[in-house]
């Protein structure tokens, strides 16, 4: 029998019934959106630290948000890094090549002629600026939306567009969903479709750069909502353990298809902080701000080319339209939320400074966009002369043996018998 | 010519190449300073430096992707992961992106890379340290998997490993690392000098992936089998009598199937033994490779001698284990003795 005491006891050290949090965002389908939460900073405001700062000394960065542009398209603050304009051109012209390009392949997918398309609508300033910030031959490791990366390395469109047809154009032969490039001219890897897989393969690809003396880097890009997988924890753990030179970049486009940041941690903590506990040093960047992007990126890569290892940045963004051809986003978010982005859109805030600056007009860039529009329409009609999906213009079915190993083995040789080829 | 054990001759499989090949480096858990659990890294970062033979963190994924990214870079890494029980953390890394690189990108990209892991029972490993998993890798197109018998074999086999162009899971029977084994827990483990194969040359030599070894000719009945199976076949055959042909596949894929096929043609009767549970494993596939290829010259059932379909439970380990007894009784039945 226990003593009268002992009850009472453990009733005290009881707490109320336990609960969960289930996070939730901060507007549904007809809800006002809410940027209460953003953790903003102003622009310029966040100070820019030499790039041998202990990542001890440089936390509170993966708190703040860099931003260069101010409403005006004005560049402040110690992150502008005075990018030469010819450089800006290059980055205004390639981020509306990719949004026309992500245009007409939609399009193209609402017509039935390929199967599925994903659009990086307000996203192009991190890829764009990113592929001009690092070195043509620095390697890149992508997810999915980050297609700007192929355009400003100009990787051929009608290549590009003959993957997304799996026509006879298609150097992946059709094997691959469309979208999922392999690109390796350009220092660009095979897209997997399996999230997060390609960021410990880049921390491996960079031990092997540094390993062999060579002096090319590597770059990866992970969505807010993959950054729960294993391979996150795997990529940033061998890269602090090794001081591995590669930037680990973090898209925060807020929506992973129907779950917000929320579900994968970002109401805890910003995704950038995620690299406090690694001892990486961290960006928490305005990814709809080129020069912002362009700045950090050329930051990280500096870096990691003076043997201090990697960088985690957070690219913060807004995915403006849905995940994929496959998906509504009007069932699960409120569409007023994209439209009203505090952040605003990467083109129009680029295209602001640069008539800002006085180098480049309305006027221009009409005609420029006209230009793309008509390289893109015509490119497009060139591609679908040689097929789009359905048609039965593809390479050989025999082909589909091929590559399982670099020679087949009796199995392939078989079985591609039995089927005829 | 010198004498090795299993793990002597494996340390000097890498060693080779890595003299050979500037572009052949290790890393896993424990193998660079100490030189592995087992020993099979034993002075390789001394002889090569930590930039060629390194530890890593306990990150079975981690290690494979990193290792998929180095092969991509273009070097050739040789990870090892402790135990095979291990390597359910890399499987999404080996079956999504190691095995399917190259036919995904048409050719593009590739990753040479050998995983080396010691696999099997006999070491009263319990659950987590005893597992055959084979047959989860024999099923993934991509992926080569090998699995030596002997000393001999374990160098020449990894030397091939390591020079091809395409991933190579290569599994390392753990109670042969010292000396073979007959399956009969009670002898003692009689060390490897006793016996021919493990005179292994000192320097470079290959042994061709998807060759199997007729390792006792005879023509009563096929055994197939490998890895630590063959010695326990061996011992089985010995104590009935019954004159059996015994292979030793050595590589599971790419599989000798003509070496098979002309075998249980000869035979007529086929016994195929694993130490793997038994449902999907290799030897359902070996079962219905025989049945495509030989089914009019089969004079009796195929039988299957392979650990239960449990886990591998540690106070149990010789009940569990396919011994000299259950491949005995296998053997006299199919020949109809």
């Amino acid at each position: 029998m226990p003593k009268s005491g002992a009850k009472t006891d453990t009733a005290a050290r009881r707490n109320s019934a336990l609960q969960l949090k289930f996070p939730s965002p901060p507007a549904r389908p007809g809800e006002e959106p809410d940027y209460s939460k953003l953790m903003m900073s102003a622009p310029g405001e966040v100070r820019r630290p030499a790039i041998d700062t202990k990542p001890d000394d440089m936390r509170d960065l993966a708190y703040a948000l860099i931003r260069v542009m101010d409403d005006d398209g004005k560049p402040v603050g110690p992150w502008n890094t005075d990018i030469p304009v010819e450089i800006l051109k290059k980055g205004l012209r390639n981020m509306v090549l990719t949004r026309v390009y992500d245009d007409r392949m939609y399009r193209a997918q609402r017509q039935g002629k390929t199967s599925f398309y994903i659009k990086c609508t307000g996203e192009e300033a991190i890829s764009v600026a990113a592929a001009l910030a690092l070195e043509p031959d620095d390697m890149c490791f992508p997810a999915y939306r980050q297609q700007g990366l192929y355009l400003t390395r100009e990787y051929p469109l009608l290549t590009m567009m003959g993957q997304i047809y799996s026509n006879t154009l298609d150097p992946l032969k059709g094997r691959q969903m469309p979208i999922m490039y392999s690109a390796r001219e350009q220092s660009i890897f095979t897209i997997s479709g399996n999230l997060t897989t390609q960021y410990p393969q880049a921390v491996g690809w960079a031990m092997a750069s540094a390993m062999s003396g060579d002096t090319r880097i590597a770059a990866t890009w992970v969505g807010d909502g993959s950054t729960a997988e294993g391979d996150f924890h795997y990529a940033l753990t061998l890269a602090a353990v090794y001081h591995a030179p590669v930037i680990l970049n973090i898209v925060n486009n807020q929506w992973a298809i129907s779950s917000f940041h929320g579900i994968a941690g970002g109401e805890e903590a910003p995704f950038a902080a995620r690299g406090i506990g690694y001892g990486l040093p961290a960006l928490r960047v305005d990814g709809n701000d080129f020069l912002a992007v362009y700045a950090a990126t050329q930051w990280a890569a500096e870096r990691a080319r003076a043997n201090l290892g990697a960088t985690v940045i957070e690219l913060f963004t807004y995915r403006a339209e849905g995940h994929s051809t496959s998906d509504d986003p009007s069932r699960y978010r409120s569409t007023e939320e994209g439209k009203k982005w505090p952040l605003g859109d990467p083109i129009d805030r680029l295209l602001k400074h640069l008539i800002k600056r006085g180098v480049w007009s309305e006027k221009e860039h009409a005609a420029m966009e006209e230009e793309l529009i008509n390289l893109v329409k015509g490119t497009q009609k060139e591609a679908e002369a040689a097929g789009t999906l359905g048609q039965g213009k593809t390479a050989s079915p025999k082909t589909m043996f091929e590559d399982v190993f670099k020679e087949p083995d009796w199995r392939q040789r078989r079985q591609r018998q039995e089927a005829g080829f | 010519m010198p004498k090795m054990n299993m793990v002597q001759a494996i340390n000097s499989a890498m060693a080779t190449m890595m003299e050979k090949d500037p572009k052949v480096v290790v890393f896993g858990e424990d193998v660079g300073y100490f030189g592995g659990v087992f020993r099979a890294t034993e002075h390789l970062q001394a002889k090569f430096g930590v930039n060629r033979c390194f530890d890593a963190p306990i990150t079975e994924g981690g290690i494979v992707a990193a290792a998929i990214g180095m092969g991509a870079y273009g070097l050739r890494p040789v990870v090892e992961v402790q135990f095979a029980d291990y390597i359910y953390p890399a499987m999404d890394q080996l079956v999504s992106e190691a095995a399917r690189l190259r036919y995904r990108s048409a050719g593009e990209y590739y990753a040479p890379m050998v995983v080396r892991s010691p696999y099997g029972g006999g070491i009263y490993g319990g659950q987590t340290h005893s597992q055959s998993p084979e047959s989860l890798f024999t099923h993934v197109v991509g992926l080569k998997t090998v699995i030596p018998s002997t000393p001999y074999d374990a160098k020449g086999l990894l030397i091939a490993s390591i020079e091809d162009d395409d991933p190579v899971i290569f599994l390392e029977p753990k109670r042969l690392y010292t000396g073979p084994f007959s399956g009969h827990s009670d002898e003692g483990v009689k060390a490897w000098a006793s016996f021919p194969a493990s005179e292994v040359p000192e320097g470079y030599y290959s042994i061709p992936l998807g060759k199997a070894a007729i390792v006792r000719p005879g023509q009563a009945v096929t055994v197939i089998c490998y890895g630590t199976m063959v010695h326990v076949s061996m011992a089985a055959v010995q104590e009935t009598g019954i004159d059996a042909e015994v292979i030793d596949l050595r590589s599971l894929v790419p599989l000798d199937i003509d070496t098979i096929v002309e075998s249980v043609r000869k035979t007529g009767r086929c016994v195929v033994v694993h130490e793997a549970t038994r449902t999907s494993g290799y030897g359902a596939e070996l079962s219905a490779l025989i049945q495509e290829h030989c089914f009019y010259h089969l004079e009796a059932p195929i039988e299957r001698v392979t650990g239960y379909d449990t886990p591998y439970p540690h106070a149990f380990e010789w009940q569990y284990f396919p011994g000299p007894k259950r491949v005995a009784e296998a053997l006299r039945r199919a020949v109809g003795a």
